[in-house]
C-alpha cells in the first residue's frame, strides 16, 4: 500500500521501511526548537535536572528568544536572560535573539530540510511543512523527554488531502487560501491528522506563500501541514543553503490513502477575513459590514515575510495611511528586515505613514509592541484572533492577507484590496 | 474511579483562555489565579481540588503552552472531561500527570452536578441527575505513562533505566 508524505517521513524517523496511519511509533527527532516563552524556563530545565542527563545532542537543538524581544519590562528581560544563559550552559550553539519569530528564523538559517522530523515548543512549528518537513508543536514536558532521549512517541496521523487548482486572481494571496481552507475544515476538523496541500495552485506559490499555508495548518487542529518537494523547494534549498539533494522520495505515492479529500477552485476565490474570535469564522470580504479599524498589523511568522511586505508596499506606494489609525510593520525576521531595507520596501512603507518595528512576536500574541485597548479593532496578518489575543478582551482582531491589511490601512476600514488594483 | 463536583464550560476553551497572554511572564503558581479569567472570573478562586473540569468540543486548542494544563493542575484539576481535545493539549495533560477523558455527552452535564468517572470501564455516572454516559477507555501506551506518574518518570524508567 502506498504512503502519504507524513507516513514516508515518519517511517524514516522510526527507522522502518513503512508505517501506516494509526500506528504508535517511537521516532528520532532531527531538530528540536525552543523559544523563550515556552522554552527552558517552563519545566524543561527542571525536568532535565531531575532526570540527571545532559541534552542528547546540543547541535540538534535550536533556541530562539523571540516572544519577549525586545523586553517590555524586567520580567520579560529576565526570561530572555534565563533563556540565553541556559542555552550557553547547555552547549547550544544555535541560539538566536532579536532575529525574529522562531519559525522564520528556522527557515532562514537552514535548520529545516525535507524529510526531517522537527519538533518545537510552539504550535506553529507546522510551518516547516512548506519545505516538506514534518514540523509539529509539543509541550514542555514532551520537549524535556526529547532533549533527554532524542526520541518522541507519535501516533502516525491520517492525512487529509487539500487540493487547490486554478489561478489566483489579482489581489488574492496565500493567506486567503489558508483562511478559506480553515473555514471548510473547521477549527478542529483536522485534529490528530495531517493536512497535505497539493494541486496546481499550490505548486505555483513561492516559498513565502507556502509557509503562510503550513503555518496555519494547526488552526484546524492539525499535527502537521505538508507541501510536497518540487522545483520551488529545490530552488529555495539551492539558493539559500547550496543544498542540491533530490528529496522527491518523500512525496506521496500515487496510491497513498487519504482519510478525506477537499478540492477548491482558486480562480473564484475572493479575499477572506477571519472575524473575531475564532480563526474559522471566515467570510468573503465582500460579505462583511463596514468595520472601522484602529490598528493595522503587518507582521508575524504568518504574514510578515518578504513577499508579504513587498505586496503591501506596492499597494501603499504613493498613498498615505488613514488619519487616526496606526499601522505597525514587523518583518518576520532580521534577514527579511535587511532585505526589505536594501530594496526600499521599508522606505515605501514608512513614507506612507507605517511605523516599522523590529522583528518580533510582540503584538501577535499581545505581550508588547502594539497591544490594543478596550473595544479597539485591529486588522492583522497574523494567525490567531482569539478573545484577548492582542490585548483587551473587548477588542477584536480581524485576520486578513497583507494586501487586505494594506488596503484597510489606506481607508481606515476593513477594505477589499481589489478596490486599489490598477483600472479598478 | 474519581468523584467530584463539576465546573462546566462550552466549546473551544482554548489555551489563551486557560492561560491568558498577560499571565505568561509569571510563574505557574502565580499565574494560576489568572486561569479562565476572561470567561469566568470566579473560577480560579473557587475551584477546589477534587472538582472536575468539564467542557464540550475542542478543549485546549491554540497555543502549545503547557502552562495551560499546569495552571489547571496547580488549581487542583486532576480529571478533565470533554467531547474532544486539541492534540497538543491532550498530550500535555497526560505528560504532566492529569487524566483527559473523552465523552460525547458532556452537553448533558451541568455546572454543580456531582459526577463519578470510571475511566477503566469507560463510564461516567451523574449522581445529580441519575444519568450514565459512555466515555473512552484510555489506550494502553497512555495508561503506562499515567501509571508511572507522567512522561518524565516513564522515560526515566523505560528509556533511561533510572528511577526518580
Ligand atoms: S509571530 Fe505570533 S504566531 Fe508566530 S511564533 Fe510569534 S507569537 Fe507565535
Amino acid at each position: 500500500m502506498g504512503m502519504t508524505v507524513s507516513e514516508k517521513i515518519l517511517a524514516q524517523a522510526s527507522g522502518r521501511a513503512s508505517v501506516q496511519a494509526g500506528e504508535i511509533i517511537w521516532a528520532k527527532v532531527d531538530c528540536a526548537m525552543m523559544d523563550d516563552l515556552l522554552g527552558p524556563r517552563v519545566e524543561i530545565a527542571d525536568n532535565l535536572e531531575k532526570m540527571g542527563v545532559p541534552v542528547w545532542d546540543p547541535d540538534k537543538v535550536v533556541i530562539i528568544s523571540d516572544h519577549y524581544t525586545p523586553p517590555a519590562n524586567i520580567k520579560q528581560a529576565n526570561i530572555v536572560k534565563y533563556t540565553r544563559d541556559w542555552a550557553a550552559a547547555n552547549g547550544i550553539r544555535h541560539y538566536y535573539e532579536f532575529a525574529g519569530p522562531c519559525h522564520q528564523v528556522m527557515m532562514d538559517k537552514g535548520h529545516v530540510l525535507p524529510g526531517t522530523l522537527v519538533v518545537g515548543t510552539d504550535s506553529h512549528s507546522t510551518t516547516y511543512g512548506a519545505l516538506c518537513s514534518f514540523g509539529t508543536g509539543i509541550g514542555s514536558t514532551e520537549m524535556s523527554g526529547v532533549l533527554a532521549t532524542g526520541e518522541i512517541w507519535l501516533k502516525v496521523p491520517a492525512s487529509i488531502s487539500i487540493r487547490w487548482d486554478g489561478k489566483l486572481r489579482d489581489g488574492v494571496m496565500a493567506k486567503d487560501i489558508s483562511l478559506r481552507t480553515i473555514k471548510a475544515i473547521g477549527h478542529s476538523g483536522a485534529t490528530y491528522k495531517t493536512m497535505e496541500y497539493r494541486g496546481e495552485t499550490i505548486r505555483a506559490l513561492n516559498m513565502d506563500e507556502r509557509m503562510c499555508l503550513t503555518n496555519m495548518a494547526v488552526e484546524t487542529g492539525a499535527k502537521a501541514g505538508l507541501i510536497e518537494y518540487d522545483e520551488i523547494t529545490a530552488a529555495f534549498l539551492k539558493e539559500n543553503f547550496g543544498v542540491t539533494e533530490d528529496f522527491g522520495r518523500f512525496n506521496a505515492d500515487a496510491d497513498a490513502v487519504y482519510s478525506e479529500t477537499f478540492a477548491f477552485d482558486a480562480s473564484s476565490l475572493a479575499p477572506q477575513v477571519a472575524c473575531p474570535h475564532e480563526v474559522d469564522n471566515v467570510f468573503d470580504i465582500t460579505d462583511i459590514d463596514r468595520i472601522r479599524v484602529d490598528q493595522v498589523y503587518l507582521g508575524s511568522c504568518t504574514g510578515g515575510r518578504y513577499y508579504d511586505l513587498k505586496m503591501a508596499a506596492d499597494l501603499l506606494r504613493g498613498r498615505t495611511v488613514a488619519p487616526g489609525i496606526r499601522v505597525l510593520v514587523s518583518p518576520a525576521s532580521r534577514d527579511i528586515y535587511n532585505r526589505c531595507m536594501r530594496e526600499g520596501i521599508l522606505e515605501t512603507l514608512a513614507e506612507a505613514g507605517c511605523t516599522i518595528l523590529c522583528s518580533t512576536c510582540g503584538a501577535c500574541l499581545g505581550v508588547h509592541s502594539g497591544n490594543i485597548g478596550d473595544d479597539e479593532v485591529c486588522v492583522a496578518t497574523t494567525n490567531r484572533n482569539f478573545l484577548g489575543r492582542m490585548g483587551s478582551k473587548s477588542s477584536g482582531v480581524y485576520l486578513a492577507s497583507p494586501l487586505t491589511a494594506a488596503a484597510s490601512a489606506v481607508t481606515g476600514y476593513v477594505t477589499d484590496p481589489r478596490d486599489f488594483l490598477k483600472g479598478a | 474511579m474519581v468523584k467530584g463536583k463539576v465546573w462546566k464550560y462550552g466549546n473551544n476553551i482554548n489555551t489563551d483562555i486557560i492561560a491568558p497572554p498577560e499571565s505568561m511572564e509569571l510563574s505557574v503558581k502565580e499565574a494560576a489565579s489568572w486561569s479562565m479569567r476572561n470567561v469566568d472570573p470566579e473560577f480560579a478562586g473557587a475551584y477546589r481540588p477534587g472538582d472536575i473540569f468539564v467542557t464540550e468540543h475542542n478543549l485546549g486548542s491554540g497555543s502549545s503552552r503547557e502552562t495551560a494544563p499546569l495552571m489547571l493542575k496547580e488549581l487542583g484539576v486532576r480529571v478533565l472531561v470533554a467531547m474532544d481535545y486539541a492534540r497538543i493539549f491532550y498530550r500535555n495533560c497526560i505528560n504532566v500527570g492529569m487524566i483527559p477523558v473523552e465523552c460525547p455527552e458532556t452537553d448533558k452535564i451541568r455546572k454543580g452536578d456531582v459526577i463519578e468517572v470510571d475511566f477503566e470501564e469507560g463510564k461516567i455516572f451523574n449522581r445529580t441527575t441519575g444519568e450514565t454516559y459512555l466515555c473512552n477507555k484510555i489506550p494502553g501506551h497512555i495508561v503506562k505513562i499515567m501509571e508511572r506518574g507522567g512522561l518524565i518518570p516513564y522515560l526515566m524508567a523505560e528509556k533511561l533505566g533510572r528511577s526518580c
